[in-house]
């Protein structure tokens, strides 16, 4: 079906395609390029030091033990939080797209997935006025408890995992919710009126028929997860330097660009090698 | 297992995920009227860090300038978007399905990655930080936003409408514009919405591409909370959420997220 577009037709495609496209090669095909390029210098290309093209940014990443142990920090707090956003995410979705019907349902899927949209760093903050000793949470169980408890969750691992789970859950239930609720109902019914019981059915049509959507929300929490660092900033304090930190630090503290970029492009080939693992599951969410 | 236990108990555990995504957001807002600086309780109601805000010029230059940015990139990501939609769904040309892949990696590839990358390419073009840098980023992570959103509304579009107005001899222009445009107005709508709020609530990419006197919101308030934080980032904070959820809410009305309609 290639072949017939008339050349006026031709042009009209490119002029409504063309600045798309292109701003997107600008600002991001191009930047990634350049990054790619950043990482095998020895010194960044701006000043009057000299530099040459190298691997040693590469190498300092395999050399030293310190940045493949903060990328493998990463990565678990990455599988926590996933597993974490499925756990709690796929029986609510499930709770929505199944057992409630109407307006009901449209409003609270609504209501589910609005803080998604607000500003993830505020919802970091309101954590930790939440967690923070003396804070809210503490104040409020002491006022109910008849004993004394000491919540300090601030500037620790645990407390990363709340702001990370509360910011990236919506994701989970929404591409949830929308595989679920594709499920026709007469097949469910079907396979109860043969006399399956409530775990067979979950077992062998809701969650197969319903996976893509799960993993996609999965992959969709562990991506940007793994490349976090405002979040263990805020929340992480003194145990809060994960491998989005080094980064980080390399742009806007140490000034030590060329690592940063090969840094990051590890961090892109394992975001990659994820995307590329998951592919054949997500290929389904999509038809 | 009993049914009716079950449900009940899902109907529990949907109310406890609303508590748990909207607790903090809402203690947020309270501690936000609460008079003391350092977060005490009991509560004694004041709006002394909403004046304080009022009188601090440097955070309403930043909100001015969020906006500002947030219209900017709407205006150009809605435009861009919407003419590239249009050429994806009028027109079958090879290489598309190439195309429509090529806007995944704005959103799939984290923000980290991305922002540094630009920081990176605007210095080596001799651009540097600034405003402008910001705003060529926010409108490449929206335009993706955008072309899903209006191409979503255009799959309900019925594509002999075009064919039958070029039969009644209007040209491609007349087409567009009394056609096809008020056609997918919800969607552009909404995808201009959903532009607005990737970019008011960007902070990684604004973060690294901002000069730093030239903050947006969300810089300055993560600048803010690293030095350590006062009751004036918790009203700041919540007029943020607030004007977010709003233009969510809104933009809701025009599409349904991907659900149904």
């Amino acid at each position: 079906m290639s072949a017939a577009l008339a050349p006026r037709d031709r042009l009209r495609l490119l002029g409504l395609l063309t600045p798309a496209y292109l701003w997107l090669t600008v600002a991001i095909f191009l930047p990634l390029s350049a990054m790619l390029f950043f990482s095998l210098l020895s010194d960044v290309p701006f000043g009057d030091a000299p530099w040459h093209v190298t691997a040693d940014n590469y190498l300092a990443f395999f050399q030293t033990t310190t940045y493949a142990k903060l990328l493998w920090k990463s990565i678990k707090l990455g599988l926590m939080v996933t597993l974490a956003c499925v756990l709690v995410g796929y029986p609510c979705a499930y709770v929505l797209a199944k057992t409630i019907r109407g307006r009901a349902r449209e409003a609270l899927f609504l209501l589910v997935i609005l803080p998604f949209w607000s500003n993830s760093l505020v919802r970091i903050f309101s954590w930790a006025i939440v967690l923070r000793g003396n804070g809210v949470l503490e104040v409020g169980l002491n006022a109910i408890l008849p004993f004394e408890v000491d919540v300090n969750l601030m500037f620790s691992t645990p407390a990363i995992v709340i702001g990370l789970v509360h910011s990236y859950l919506p994701y989970v239930i929404l591409t949830s919710y929308l595989a679920l609720q594709a499920i026709d109902d007469s097949l469910i019914d079907a396979a109860r009126s043969m006399g399956a019981g409530k775990l067979t059915i979950l077992r062998r049509i809701v969650l197969p028929l319903s996976l893509p959507g799960l993993v996609a929300g999965a992959v969709l929490v562990f991506v940007p997860v793994v490349g976090s660092f405002m979040e263990p900033r805020i929340l992480g304090g003194r145990v809060g330097t994960y491998y989005g930190t080094v980064i980080e630090d390399q742009f806007v503290a140490v000034f030590n660009w060329p690592l940063g970029a090969a840094l990051s492009f590890i961090l892109l080939a394992v975001v990659l090698l994820i995307l590329a693992v998951t592919s054949p599951v997500l290929r389904r969410a999509q038809a | 297992m009993n049914g009716r236990f079950l449900t009940i108990a899902g109907r529990i555990w949907l109310g406890a995920i609303l508590v748990f995504l909207y607790a903090p957001i809402l203690i947020m807002a309270l501690m936000s009227f609460n008079a003391s600086p350092f977060y005490q309780l009991p509560f004694e109601f004041s709006t002394r860090w909403y004046q304080a805000l009022g009188a601090n010029a440097e955070i309403r230059e930043a909100a001015l300038r969020s906006v500002l940015i947030a219209l900017v990139t709407t205006t150009i990501a809605t435009v861009l978007g919407t003419a590239a939609s249009i050429a994806l769904f009028r027109y079958e040309f090879p290489g598309k399905q190439a195309l429509r892949i090529l806007l995944f990696p704005p959103i799939a590839i984290p923000w980290l990655i991305t922002g540094t990358a630009m920081l990176i390419f605007f210095f080596g073009i001799g651009m540097g930080r600034g405003t402008p840098a910001v705003i060529i980023g926010h409108v490449a992570l929206a335009l993706p936003y955008v072309i899903v959103v209006v191409s979503a509304r255009l799959a309900t579009f019925d594509a002999t409408l075009e064919d039958a107005a070029r039969a009644l001899g209007a040209g491609p222009w007349m087409v567009t514009r009394r056609v096809t445009l008020p056609w997918i107005a919800p969607g552009i709508i909404a995808g201009a919405l959903f532009a607005f709020a990737v970019s008011f609530d960007q902070f990684v990419v604004s973060y690294f591409l901002s000069e730093p006197g030239d903050a947006t919101l969300p810089v300055l308030i993560y600048t803010a909370i690293r030095k350590g934080f006062t009751p004036e980032i918790n009203a700041v904070s919540t007029i943020i959420i607030v004007v977010s959820m709003l233009v969510m809410l809104i933009a809701a009305r025009y599409s349904k997220f991907g659900g149904e309609r």
